[in-house]
């Protein structure tokens, strides 16, 4: 049994690997950069859209208003990565109900590199935000002993990012490899069927993390002021 | 027993054992969030999406102990490292 589609090899030449997941990967951005390329091509300001127009508004309406919801007012600034990072993530798990295809985020290696990017944006954004010696002294807070802790946060998380994601997408593609040698015809569906939930929910929760990583590294003084424009809304 | 059986042995039970007492935890842990996360509904509807979002942030969190878990007993199962050792020894003779 594959523990991931790292080992489905469809060609290699030498130490040069074509696997499952760079294929699949490729596959998925082809289909973005298509379709995304299809519907905007024909974008109106007029009073009657399109319907893809109106999916894809849609989309990029509610990932701003997340965005806003976690506490950053600028979302323009947040919206392309963040984005990008949930419609990746949401369309290479609901992928799964093409047949043959394995989920390139049940491999560690994508998740890893989908982990990284967080991991460096993070301080890009943070300094970006508050300056090297605002966003440096942020390590140093409550006191200083707390520093080597800070530290191993920061790394700690991003692994659990990874290992959430690959655990999750892992399990899901194996639960059902099992459960076809056992039962084969109707559990195989309903797992399926969960399997395609559990994707969603956690193409959002890695979203949603890198967004509350990003909004503890800008810092509190934006998050506050969010906080008092919200406030008469409950 | 030689040291193949004991090795294939202690993966196969210490695999069980990983996701068995892993799952515990974790299902506590769920249990008592959801449990939480319920009252605080009931008390406060207005308030839904904030306690909703941060209700899968926080089950995300602690689902995560288990995912960590049942990587582990996988990785003893279907990669296991001291296996593969003993494989290319056995191999290699």
């Amino acid at each position: 049994m594959r523990l991931s589609s790292d080992q489905l090899v469809f060609w290699q030449h030498g130490f040069i690997k074509l696997d499952g997941t760079i294929v699949y990967t490729w596959a998925l951005m082809l289909v973005l950069a298509a379709g995304s390329w299809l519907i905007t091509r024909r974008f109106t300001a007029e009073l009657t859209v399109s319907r893809w127009q109106c999916a894809v508004e849609i989309i990029v309406i509610n990932i701003k208003k997340q965005i806003e919801e976690v506490g950053l007012r600028q979302s323009a600034k947040y919206l392309a990565f963040v984005g990008t990072l949930f419609l990746f993530i949401a369309i290479a798990n609901i992928f799964t109900i093409v047949p043959g295809y394995e989920p390139p985020t049940g491999s560690l290696s994508t998740t890893a590199a989908l982990a990284i990017c967080v991991f460096v944006a993070v301080p890009l954004y943070g300094i970006q935000e508050r300056g090297w010696r605002g966003y440096l002294k942020s390590y140093t807070e409550p006191t200083i002993i707390m520093l080597p802790f800070n530290i191993m946060g920061e790394l700690s998380r991003t692994l659990a990012l990874a290992v959430r994601l690959f655990g999750n997408m892992m399990s899901g593609t194996m639960i059902l490899g099992i459960l076809f040698i056992i039962t084969p015809f109707i559990f195989p569906t309903i797992m399926s069927l969960l399997g395609l939930l559990t994707g969603m929910v956690q193409a959002y929760i890695f979203s949603i993390l890198a967004l509350v990583y990003i909004a503890a590294a800008i810092g509190p003084d934006q998050a506050s002021s969010e906080n008092k424009g919200a406030q008469p809304r409950t | 027993m030689d040291d193949m059986t004991i090795i294939a042995a202690a993966s196969i039970i210490s695999a069980g054992i990983t996701m068995g007492i892993g799952a515990v935890g974790p299902g506590l842990g769920q249990g008592r969030a959801v449990a939480g996360a319920l009252s605080a509904l009931a008390q406060q509807p207005d308030a839904a999406s904030t306690i909703t979002r941060t209700l899968f942030v926080g089950l995300a969190m602690i689902e995560s102990m288990a995912i960590y878990c049942f990587v582990i007993s996988m990785i003893l199962i279907f990669a296991n490292p001291f296996w593969n050792h003993v494989i290319a020894q056995a191999a290699g003779k």
